[in-house]
């Protein structure tokens, strides 16, 4: 209790006014109605609100694996932002689910992630999905992601046809 | 739920399509379904909000890993006896390329039927097959264990 968690020191580089840029700025993120909840230094936490349009089994209401792997995919990657001292871009270079049980219809699904390692060029985290307590989560996830991702490339750079992840790590 | 489950109407594209559209996140990304002689390949038609990288842009991975993950459902369902969903136990997919705004296709082959467990490989691409944006593999329970589980 007395140990309060330390802000990420991506807080300062992107200001408050530019925080909701987490979610909004991706799409996908905003088309799922994600929620930014905390993000400390090496973690974020994020919540998915219940949507029938997510679901993936119409015979129980139970939200899609794919719905889910999109909640964790997108919190660990912003639990690497609460990890970098400096702003790059960040792409999924591998993501393993585990799915330990069906999300209860109905109730909101939230994810924590945890950033645990940074590299130079790759950072490695793991995430819990859960409704009420990570003791009893619906998934859990590790993965690694590439730093740097858009190094080398220009804005739109696949729009005009460079796409390698491989021309993207090794740059800097 | 056999009806769900219609065995006889999922061998037609359009039976397929209309079954993937009976699934709502399939539905909310844009998933298509392409049955090719007797080959069936998920296809993902562009759209803004599967972006997850504005700035290349580039699909986000959950979409991607969701695409994929459809394709595996889907191939089992065409290959393995049963009346209800397989369920997905683990996944893991790797991402080889960024993949970018244009349209995504999947296939999945199912490596080893076990009684109850199935090892399934997907791979999707865009522009060519022999250069994947990602591949899947991940192992899917069959049949329910406890049909109250849900």
């Amino acid at each position: 209790m007395n140990n309060t968690p330390e802000p990420p020191p991506l807080k300062n580089l992107l200001g408050d006014e530019n925080e909701h840029l987490l979610i909004d700025g991706v799409p996908h993120a905003l088309a799922l109605g994600l929620k930014l909840i905390e993000m400390t230094r090496d973690n974020a936490t994020v919540k998915l609100p219940y949507d029938p349009r997510f679901v993936g089994n119409p015979e129980t209401g139970v939200i899609h694996g794919g719905a889910v792997t999109s909640l964790l995919d997108n919190v660990s990657g912003l639990a690497v932002f609460a990890a970098m001292e400096e702003l790059t871009s960040i792409a999924t270079l591998d993501l393993r689910i585990d799915y330990m049980r069906a999300a209860t219809p109905g109730k909101d699904v939230i994810a924590h992630a945890h950033c645990y390692k940074v590299t130079r060029t790759i950072a490695f985290v793991r995430g819990t999905a859960y409704e009420t307590t990570p003791d009893d989560p619906v998934a859990t996830c590790t993965g690694a992601f590439m730093l740097g991702s858009n190094a080398g490339r220009k804005l739109g750079a696949n729009t005009t046809g460079q796409g390698d992840l491989g021309d993207a790590g090794g740059g800097k | 739920m056999t009806t769900f489950l219609d065995r006889e109407k999922l061998r037609t594209e359009a039976g397929l399509q209309a079954f993937v559209n009976s699934i709502p996140y399939a539905k909310f990304i844009g998933i298509e379904v392409r049955k090719v002689g007797g080959e069936l390949t998920c296809v993902l038609p562009f759209k803004d909000d599967n972006v997850g990288n504005p700035m290349l842009p580039a699909l986000h991975g959950g979409v991607v890993s969701a695409l994929l993950e459809t394709a595996a459902i889907l191939q089992l369902i065409g290959e393995v006896e049963s009346d209800h969903l397989p369920k997905p136990v683990n996944i893991n997919i790797d991402y080889l390329r960024s993949a970018k705004p244009v349209e995504t296709y999947a296939r999945a082959f199912i490596t080893k039927q076990g009684r109850r467990v199935a090892n399934v490989h997907a791979e999707a691409w865009q522009e060519t097959r022999d250069r994947p944006v990602a591949a899947l593999h991940g192992h899917f329970l069959l049949a329910p264990r406890n049909r109250s589980d849900g």
